[in-house]
């Protein structure tokens, strides 16, 4: 796609014609502009309000306060997209910084009350030399809402930026992070997991564009899809020439627990460097079923050991979280979804 | 009522439409260890999994009966919980799980299905170090995800160890010697001698003699081309180890 997407405009809409889209075709479900939605009103305090800090908060793509946030300190920031829409469409534009040297959790929640809405959530992060952004999405949308978010991550030398996404998906979801990476000793972990029923939909696409040598990149995503849902994963790394000493690993593993599920997964290493260090791994089955059986000879009933080894299986992916308290709340949230 | 435990009657069980039990029959009474031996592929394995439950081990023919209770119409987990316990020859790897968090959901998810008290943290916590203290298990390796990256000792200590917290009342023991070294091999037979009861059977599968040097049965049956082709005493375990199982196979049977 040569154009952002842009909600008042069709012809910005991706199709499956677009390569990055093929599996996430917006035009399928949107062909005209939405109209666009009411203001709306904010509830509750949103699912990370315990770990306080500051808060950032768009309801219907309007920001109830300030629409960029820059950590002077070390802290928290809970970034809410709130969408409390029917039929109409909304977008938002947060910009996210922190000073250098400086430490920021960005808690970033997706909210969806109502139904059919079409959500647009871009993001902007610099993360600058020797600081440490730390990025943690829950997304819940309903059922029948489409909803891109779309982030472009900035590093300086010797930053380190680490996200975890996890989402239940929509009718039509996709979560796209974009990041340039400086190499110069920068590091990043780049994670994601998607629990989906019904007919859900959810994807993750990252880029990571090494453009300088010394680089760390390490992503693991995981999904476990039930039904007639559908998981996307698209990752792609680039090295560009002269990023030598770049180390990028990249895996996607994913469940599928019905015969309708699908799962698409596009994993691509672009390396145009020589001297570097790239793996990827990418898997698609079923729930081991000598692990299966090993779990109800002891006495576990089925539906139970169904249960024990998804949530084993995801919460890989919840264990790499850094922020302890953020890490034990992604747990619960998704044990609760199990 | 008898006291017979286990009844196995004219048992058949096939593998992806492959006979491999053909007409077993066999009663275990309560209190007794039997000892299972065969050459391999007599389908010592396929009796311990047919008798647990495990799916695409299709039963064509006859009929297993636990306590009077027909076994074979109960789900795997059923018949776990009521006391049935299959000690793997290759205990499976569960990564994410934590072997304590594993055995204290089978304890109680088995309490549960008999209707009995669940167990709390601290009440499992301290029989579940009394039983690695038993085996000369390190306690911290209960924390890590069960069996994953353990020796092949350290697995057979975790399935002794789960018998000790689950107490089953019929133990089937599918080569519990295979990859012991002596050492282990003592501890694990020290782990399950300490079950034996008098109302507890055990059913003891193995191809080698000298896991019955340390478990002594009470009595040993030959499993030739998918049947019992020979019972007796535990000295017959000494004549296969002196004599092997030529004479029992099936070209000799038949």
């Amino acid at each position: 796609m040569t154009t952002a997407l842009d909600l008042s405009r069709p012809d910005t809409f991706p199709s499956k014609r677009d390569e990055d889209w093929k599996y996430t075709d917006v035009r399928r479900y949107l062909r005209a502009a939405p109209a666009p939605s009411p203001t709306g009103a904010v509830r509750g305090g949103g699912p990370f309000f315990d770990l306080g800090g500051e808060g950032l908060t768009f309801v219907n793509g309007v920001a109830v306060g300030d629409d960029r946030f820059t950590a002077f300190a070390d802290g928290i920031v809970r970034l809410r997209f709130v969408s409390d829409a029917n039929g109409t469409g909304h977008g938002a534009v947060a910009t996210i910084g922190v000073r250098a040297g400086r430490h920021l959790t960005l808690l970033e929640s997706h909210e969806g009350h109502g139904s059919g809405y079409v959500a647009h959530n871009r993001l902007v992060i610099q993360v600058p030399s020797g600081a440490r952004v730390e990025r943690i999405i829950l997304a819940e949308d309903i059922d029948d809402a489409l909803a891109v978010t779309q982030a472009e991550v900035t590093l300086g030398a010797g930053a380190a930026f680490s996200q975890t996404v996890l989402t239940t998906g929509a009718k039509l979801q996709r979560i796209e992070t974009r990041l340039k990476h400086p190499g110069e000793g920068a590091t990043v972990r780049i994670d994601g997991a998607y629990l989906l029923t019904g007919k859900r939909h959810a994807d993750l696409t990252t880029e990571v564009d090494h453009i300088g040598g010394d680089g760390l990149t390490d992503q693991l995503t995981k999904g476990v899809v039930r039904d007639e849902a559908r998981g996307v994963f698209q990752g792609r790394i680039i090295v560009r020439e002269g990023a030598d000493g770049t180390d990028a690993r990249m895996g996607h593993h994913a469940l599928i627990t019905s015969d309708r599920g699908e799962v698409d997964a596009k994993p691509e290493l672009e390396i145009y460097a020589d001297d570097v260090s790239c793996a990827h791994g990418n898997t698609v089955g079923a729930l081991d079923e000598s692990a299966l059986f090993y779990m109800q000879q002891r006495g576990i009933p089925t539906d139970e050991a169904r249960a024990l080894l998804t949530e084993a299986f995801l919460m890989e992916v919840v264990d790499r979280i850094g922020h302890e308290g953020a890490r034990e709340l992604c747990r619960a949230w998704l044990a609760e979804r199990l | 009522m008898t006291d017979t435990m286990l009844s196995i009657s004219k048992l058949s069980v096939s593998v992806s439409d492959k006979p491999i039990l053909k007409g077993l029959t066999l009663d275990v009474p309560a209190g007794q260890v039997h000892a299972i031996m065969g050459p391999n592929g007599a389908g010592k394995s396929t009796l311990g999994y047919a008798l647990a439950g495990r799916p695409s081990y299709e039963v064509t023919g006859g009929t297993a009966t636990w306590r009077g209770e027909d076994l074979l119409g109960l789900e795997p987990a059923e018949r776990a919980a009521r006391g049935l316990y299959l000690s793997f020859q290759y205990p499976v790897e569960i990564p994410g799980v934590p072997a304590l968090t594993f055995v204290r959901a089978a304890v109680n998810a088995q309490r549960k299905a008999r209707g009995e008290a669940e167990m709390t943290a601290p009440e499992f916590l301290k029989a579940a170090r009394a039983a690695a203290g038993a085996l000369k298990m390190d306690f911290d390796m209960l924390k890590r995800p069960l069996n994953v990256g353990f020796s092949g000792g350290e697995k057979k200590r975790m399935e002794v160890l789960q018998m000790a917290l689950l107490q089953p009342s019929m133990l089937i023991l599918d080569e519990t010697d295979s990859g012991l070294d002596i050492d282990a091999l003592k501890v694990v037979a020290d782990g399950v001698n300490a079950l034996r009861s008098p109302d507890r059977s055990m059913l003891v599968i193995t191809h080698y003699q000298r896991l019955l040097d340390y478990i002594k049965p009470d009595r040993v049956h030959v499993l030739a081309g998918g049947r019992i082709v020979a019972s007796g005493g535990p000295e017959l375990a000494l004549e296969l180890e002196a004599d092997g199982y030529d004479k029992f196979l099936p070209e000799a049977v038949a």
